[in-house]
């Protein structure tokens, strides 16, 4: 494998405590060497001036859809894959809530399979909870786990039974992976459009009330306590679960959780004309709720930026807003909506960059995440005040949802490298096959 | 051609200048037989409402236009046809005007953005009905001259409503204050925020109103929990005789239609003296002709 000599890049590496201009030399798919002085070119060695540019640990997406198998017109393995680098991700969490569910061996190594044959991040499937995602019967963690799954989750789903809830946080200790959860209580959000408010109102919709989530992570928040286990919990999107999250970190629970950058992006009046782009599940909530997100990203209380990447067809959002499908493509624009949080003065560009790496990889235990010798060449480069213009027309990822269409963004992933690898480059994908 | 897709977007100015107009299609008023004439109006009706399609019918035909009535029953809709295939299979007919009446809220706004065609909102979900506030408007303008300084309590099932929207938003615009009245659980947030004053207590706002409007009370919203009974509902809210009494003395009563008797109002009320409902009515084919002519011809 060709050394890599990447050469007077601003390095942010936050788990390490850089943040710099360094030197970075990567052999054999590893970082080799770290430098605050220039370093010398090995023989062969590619050498990549990085002037003006950041140096970062390669992000990590807790929370992606990838539909393969069984809505491969969405999405595949392979176009995720690349719509993932192309975002700045060298890893993914796939959810299973496929049209097989992942909730056997067979169908973790079928995502797997696919994914060794992209060849172009790492791909960490997640088992589903319960067979089916019926939340019925726990599924057999034990052997998800032994073929590769990395945290239990019925995502897109809630556990509604609480003895049930409380079983699977037991039993993973065994394990010691998290149980992810999409916390939503059907009794409340049942019928519901979009977050209750003066928007929903206004629209004549049916709202998805804060409590809907809030009640669900106080009850997860009980029974992990009483389990001992490990609680993640996906996609936040209001102040009364962050405050939660924020008193039962202080108390010791092993608790973690991630934000979209939707959430921390549009509130609610996003959905605007029954804008179906504009539709997921959790709801854009308000602009409260919005400014606790932020203050919970700085604080510390979020431990993740995750972008819940749930590719749609055009067809399923061109419908009434009722029937619209939730959801929407996150990949691609992650970067830029976190960066405008850096741009605005909310995050330090060393915080915006541990909730893209560091974080996800310590809350799921995953490799990368960090720059130390040693540790696997995931990285990415950024050129951090380049201006550019969403087309969702452009993206690599096979669907088109997105209310950022248009948008202008701040901060632009020039490079992807993933082991020691590059395999996206200036807009390009580099493909082995 | 301009869309009617709700009463929000339209400026006081042009909701009067619409509402004069209606004034002319009313009986006796010049014949206006050749507006419309040789083109079509396509009833398209998601849901059943035999008042709204027949009013919007007699309105089209009086303007000389051939009306075309697709319903839902036997459509190819229940086949997995979108709503936007069947709008645009109707627009390929080449009407003036489509008027829409669907129970999700922002469908005609959808189909307005991929027709050529002019949209008419007759009812979608719990958005708005336009051309129900403006027969109302034009109810009350008629017996008032004008609104500005008016009260006008709208009682009941407000969350589940287009009616109170629109008339919310209409009252509004035309100068009235508006207050919203009913049980809590069917009063959504944020009726502030659209201009109106919210009450849980009926008889404490009564004596202020010139004139309440009452909402029709679904009987599911009983077994969805929203309300313990009927029974309640009609004590705590229910338009009585008694209550009547103790209205301004001329204070009027409207209803959107149709009435539960003796839930949401009581009969002798309906059909008493304060009683407008009937206005409403005939108001509908002029209200609608004007909306028509204004916006297909
Ligand atoms: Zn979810």
């Amino acid at each position: 494998m060709t050394p890599v000599l990447f050469q007077r890049a601003r390095v942010i590496d936050p788990r390490n405590g850089v943040d710099g201009v360094r030197d970075v030399l990567v052999m054999d798919g590893r970082v080799a060497q770290v430098s605050e002085g220039p370093l010398p070119a090995p023989k062969d060695a590619r050498v990549v001036d990085a002037t003006d540019q950041w140096l970062v640990p390669g992000f990590i997406d807790l929370h992606v859809h990838l539909r393969e198998p069984g809505e491969e017109g969405k999405e595949t393995v392979l176009t995720g894959c690349r719509a993932a680098v192309a975002g700045g991700f060298t890893g993914v969490v796939a959810m299973p809530n496929t049209k097989v569910v992942n909730d056997s061996a067979l169908v973790t190594e079928l995502v797997l399979s696919r994914a060794r044959d992209a060849a172009l991040c790492h791909v960490y499937p997640a088992g589903a909870i319960t067979k089916g995602l019926k939340g019925e019967e726990l599924s057999e963690a034990g052997e998800l786990i032994g073929a590769g799954c990395v945290a239990l989750t019925d995502d897109g789903r809630p556990v509604m039974n609480a003895g049930l809830m409380r079983r699977v946080l037991q039993y993973a200790t065994q394990f010691d992976v998290p149980v992810m959860v999409h916390e939503e209580d059907l009794t409340l959000s049942a019928g519901g459009a979009m977050h209750e408010g003066a928007t929903s109102t206004r629209l004549g919709l049916r709202g998805i009330p804060s409590s809907a989530e809030v009640a669900m992570v106080a009850r997860d928040l009980v029974l992990l306590e009483e389990t001992k286990g490990r609680l993640h919990v996906a996609h936040v999107s209001c102040e009364g679960s962050v405050r939660l999250i924020r008193e039962a970190k202080k108390r010791g629970l092993r608790v973690t959780c991630e934000v979209a950058p939707h959430h921390f992006t549009l509130d609610d009046r996003a959905v605007g004309d029954y804008d179906t782009h504009a539709k997921m599940a959790p709801p854009l909530r308000s602009d409260v709720d919005v400014r606790a997100l932020r203050e919970a990203l700085v604080d510390g209380t979020v431990d993740a930026i995750a972008t819940d990447h749930a590719p749609h067809g055009v067809s399923d959002k061109l419908v009434e807003f009722e029937k619209g499908i939730n959801g929407i493509v996150g990949l691609e624009t992650a970067l830029g909506l976190t960066l405008a949080l850096v741009h605005e003065g909310v995050l330090t560009p060393r915080r915006a960059v541990e909730l893209l790496s560091d974080g996800p990889a310590r809350v799921f235990g995953l490799p990368g995440g960090h720059l130390a010798p040693g540790a696997p060449a995931d990285i990415t480069l950024v050129s951090p005040s380049e201006e550019w213009t969403v087309d969702a027309h452009r993206f690599y990822s096979r669907s088109r949802n997105t209310p950022f269409h248009g948008r202008t963004l701040k901060g632009r992933v020039t490079q992807t490298w993933v082991g020691g690898r590059c395999v996206f480059e200036d807009g390009q994908l580099k493909e082995s096959r | 051609m301009r869309h009617l897709l709700g009463i929000a977007g339209w400026r006081r100015d042009e909701l009067e200048a619409l509402l004069d107009r209606a004034q002319t299609h009313l009986p006796g008023g010049p014949d206006a037989s050749h507006v419309l004439r040789g083109r079509v109006v396509a009833n398209l009706f998601f849901e059943d409402s035999t008042r709204t399609r027949s009013s919007f019918e007699v309105a089209a035909r009086r303007l000389g236009a051939d009306v075309l009535n697709w319903s839902y029953a036997g459509s190819s809709v229940s086949k997995g046809e979108t709503l936007l295939d069947t709008a645009r299979n109707i627009e390929a007919m080449g009407p003036a005007a489509i008027v829409i009446r669907h129970r999700s809220s922002g469908a005609p706004g959808l189909v307005a953005r991929h027709v050529k065609c002019a949209v008419v909102n007759a009812g979608d979900g719990a958005h708005e009905h336009p051309s129900q506030a403006l027969l109302d408007a034009f109810t009350l303008r008629q017996r008032w001259g004008r609104l500005d300084g008016r009260t006008v309590l709208i009682v009941g099932d407000v969350l589940h409503s287009r009616v109170a929207r629109s008339n919310l938003l209409c009252l509004k615009a035309l100068g009235a204050r508006v207050v919203l009245c009913g049980p809590p659980t069917l009063l959504p947030p944020g009726l502030e925020e659209m201009g109106g004053e919210v009450s849980h207590h009926l008889d404490a706002v009564l004596p202020q109103a010139d004139a309440v409007m009452c909402l029709r009370l679904q009987t599911e919203r009983m077994s969805e929990a929203f309300l313990p009974s009927q029974r309640e509902y009609s004590r705590l809210f229910g338009v009585t005789p008694a209550r009547a009494e103790r209205m301004k003395p001329d204070a009027l009563v409207l209803h959107p239609g149709p009435i539960n008797r003796g839930v949401e109002l009581s009969p002798v009320v309906a059909d008493g003296p304060r009683s407008v409902i009937l206005e409403q009515v005939a108001n509908g084919v002029a209200v609608r002709r004007a909306i028509l002519e204004a916006c297909a011809s």
